[in-house]
């Protein structure tokens, strides 16, 4: 017989999220659901199956493809008390919201002198290779990272997912949620229970002694890999998962530099104004005396996302590009570099995405 | 006079001249430069806030745009926070981090403005979204100009809220500018009105001069509303005196004539309506002057409030960018 610890249950990143509407609706009559394929075929990949069966199509509901106006629903229902969760199955069709988000969601509570809260989330999905090209796969989580008034959330696991899930509806303030499309099939341990994860803490994933890998969303698991390749070379990294972008957990950052001396932040977005930068120079103001290395950046490439998969593997970074990082930053000098060979990103990915 | 009683005439009344005195005021003390903030005036707009808002209970929901001081008077708000938030003090209705382009009142559901033209049409769509989850028959009411109606968001919400049948009324005071723009530079056919009847929502012109008539339209509006009937648009046609933003006249810029003005003014809403009002016997000239004179003290009661009240201060600069109970 198979050693298996059954009290912890195993569940897709999608299953995990998916568990946590379920829990959200059960407990909280002010609690609903809308987007475009929330009660479709489809139900967003999965994540909202069963929803308008069991809490019925008025908590979970299709909208018209109004992303602005429907928006500001959920920012107006929020004024009377509900907590709307809005979806987007594509965080690039959520631009078309700027004007409620950013101008209004944002403001609401500041510019009123804290009268009123605006707790809505907003859930939208990133992704990763597969063709999507320049309009189906952009991550400007950092654009909204730079807002003050929102909060910005990017899990990496089925835990996560789900305990973030949990916080981020129940947190008084607009939250956009990021979840990643590459981690939906991904299994992890998920308690039954329904349990929050503080907005605002990082996580160390794995901790080591020689360099810092500040990582987000699929990154991290990018990293992970990475970090076990550099194990084999003797090297001995740590890696950071910052599960939300904002607020930053700097006080976690700051720790494990002072102890590596190096860092490496790898973000699923690109490298101008990012998070990344953000990352980077907080580091380099508080504790710049601790750093033995310059710190690296590892981002998208700076063009918009190319359709073909042999221009995709130059434009989304891997755990490739941080082993190379990590040992020329700690070897210092010149490593040579094994050409990319992989045709397709990720062969177990089957599409359309 | 009609069907409608003695106390509803007072009631427009005070709510019109309430409108226009503050107006007045802001007018003569906005060249001080103490005022520091964006302030779009009113003044010659005043029926159409004055009758909607008769029509609404303490409990009904109301938003506007920049220009809301007719809203946030008419719906109850208080006069004392709003010229203490012109003053950017801690003791005004946003507590001095929202000027005149943001102000609030939560104690009577006058919910928020925003500078952004259309940006609360669908926000007041959603709080009636919340009153028909909760089936709590109240009523949303969103003033917007012709300008917002160029904005994708104002289809948008329309669609939506014919989709849902909600509980909201659209109010757009059509000034015939945006900016220094005319109505009909941006907007290719004239019929604001009309461009709800396509989602099924019943669509009404009303000369916005005329409160008896803004008032007679929007309670059925309201009505239907409150009795699940769904959504209305009234578009009132009005005139805005002063310049897009400040106190001055602007017609010296050549946009618009002196003509023009000089037409509207003749239709003034509040005079037009005194003199009906004077001349039906429903007010003596005696009484209109002492509640003239009363309101004078109570806005220079909450001037003197806003002078005296103090700033924010530093620390509240950093405050209230999150809300923090959890």
């Amino acid at each position: 017989m198979k050693r298996k610890d059954s009290s912890i249950r195993q569940l897709t990143y999608c299953q995990a999220i998916n568990e946590a509407l379920v829990q959200l609706l059960e407990r909280h009559r002010n609690i609903f659901i809308m987007g475009l394929g929330v009660d479709d075929c489809g139900r967003i990949f999965g994540s909202t199956r069963g929803l308008s069966e069991r809490f019925g199509k008025k908590r979970a509901f299709e909208i018209p493809i109004s992303e602005n106006a429907v928006t500001g629903v959920a920012i107006g229902a929020s004024l009377c008390g509900m907590r709307p969760i809005m979806t987007h199955q594509r965080m690039d069709f959520m631009f078309y919201a700027f004007d409620q988000i950013i101008n209004h969601a944002a403001k609401w509570h500041y510019m009123f002198g804290g009268q009123f809260p605006v707790p809505i989330t907003i859930r939208t999905i990133i992704g990763r290779g597969w063709g999507q090209g320049a309009q189906h796969s952009q991550s400007l989580h950092s654009l909204f990272a730079h807002i003050p008034g929102l909060k910005v959330v990017m899990p990496s696991t089925p835990y996560d997912v789900k305990g973030l899930l949990i916080s981020s509806v129940l947190d008084d303030n607009p939250v956009i949620f990021i979840e990643h499309r590459r981690l939906y099939d991904e299994k992890g341990a998920v308690p039954e229970e329904f349990y929050s994860i503080p907005l605002g803490k990082a996580r160390i994933v794995k901790k080591g002694r020689d360099i810092t890998i500040v990582a987000n969303s699929q990154m991290v698991r990018e990293a992970e890999k990475g970090a076990k390749e550099l194990l084999k070379s003797g090297i001995d990294a740590e890696v950071i998962d910052l599960r939300t972008i904002r607020p930053l957990d700097e006080d976690l950052i700051f720790n494990s530099v002072k102890k590596t001396g190096r860092l490496i932040v790898a973000d699923t977005g690109w490298r101008n104004c990012g998070i990344a930068s953000e990352v980077s120079s907080s580091v380099a103001e508080s504790v710049f005396e601790y750093l033995k290395a310059p710190i690296l950046r590892i981002t998208f490439a700076d063009t918009p996302t190319p359709t073909s998969a042999a221009l995709e593997k130059t434009f989304y970074p891997d755990s490739e590009d941080i082993v190379y990082v990590a040992k020329r930053l700690i070897l210092g000098k010149k490593i040579k570099r094994k050409k990319k060979e992989r045709a397709i990103l990720d062969e177990q990915f089957k599409g359309p995405f | 006079m009609d069907k409608i009683i003695s106390k509803t005439h007072i009631s427009l009344l005070l709510s019109m001249l309430k409108t226009r005195m503050v107006e007045e005021k802001i007018v003569e003390l906005y060249p001080e430069q103490e005022m520091r903030c964006p302030t779009h005036l009113y003044i010659g707009q005043e029926a159409v806030s004055a009758g909607v808002c008769q029509n609404l209970k303490k409990r009904d929901y109301v938003f506007s745009s920049y220009r809301s001081h007719g809203a946030y008077i008419a719906k109850g708000g208080s006069i004392k926070g709003l010229f203490a938030e012109l003053y950017g003090k801690k003791t005004g209705c946003s507590k001095g981090k929202g000027g005149s382009m943001h102000i609030i009142s939560k104690e009577v559901n006058f919910m928020g403005t925003s500078a952004l033209v259309g940006g609360v049409i669908p926000i007041a769509a959603g709080t009636a979204l919340a009153s028909s989850m909760k089936r709590e028959k109240r009523v949303s009411v969103v003033f917007f100009g012709d300008g917002a109606c160029e904005e994708g968001v104002f289809q948008e919400t329309l669609n939506f809220a014919a989709l849902k049948k909600l509980p909201v009324v659209f109010i757009c005071e059509n000034n015939f500018y945006a900016t220094n723009s005319h109505q009909l530079t941006r907007q290719a056919v004239d019929n604001i009105y009309k461009r709800s009847e396509i989602y099924n929502i019943p669509g009404f012109k009303v000369d916005g001069n005329n409160v008896l008539d803004v008032f007679k339209l929007s309670k059925r509006a309201v009505e239907n509303a409150r009795n699940g009937k769904g959504p209305s648009l009234i578009e009132c046609r009005t005139y805005r005196w002063l310049e897009h933003v400040g106190p001055y006249f602007d017609y010296d810029l050549g946009y618009r004539s002196k003509a023009e003005l000089d037409k509207w003014i003749k239709r003034c809403p509040l005079t037009t309506y005194e003199g009906v009002l004077l001349e039906k016997g429903v007010i003596r000239r005696s009484a209109l002057d002492k509640m003239k004179e009363k309101l004078r003290r109570e806005i220079e009661d909450a001037v003197s409030f806003a002078k005296k009240s103090p700033f924010p201060s530093v620390k509240d600069t950093h405050k209230d960018v999150y809300e923090k109970k959890r």
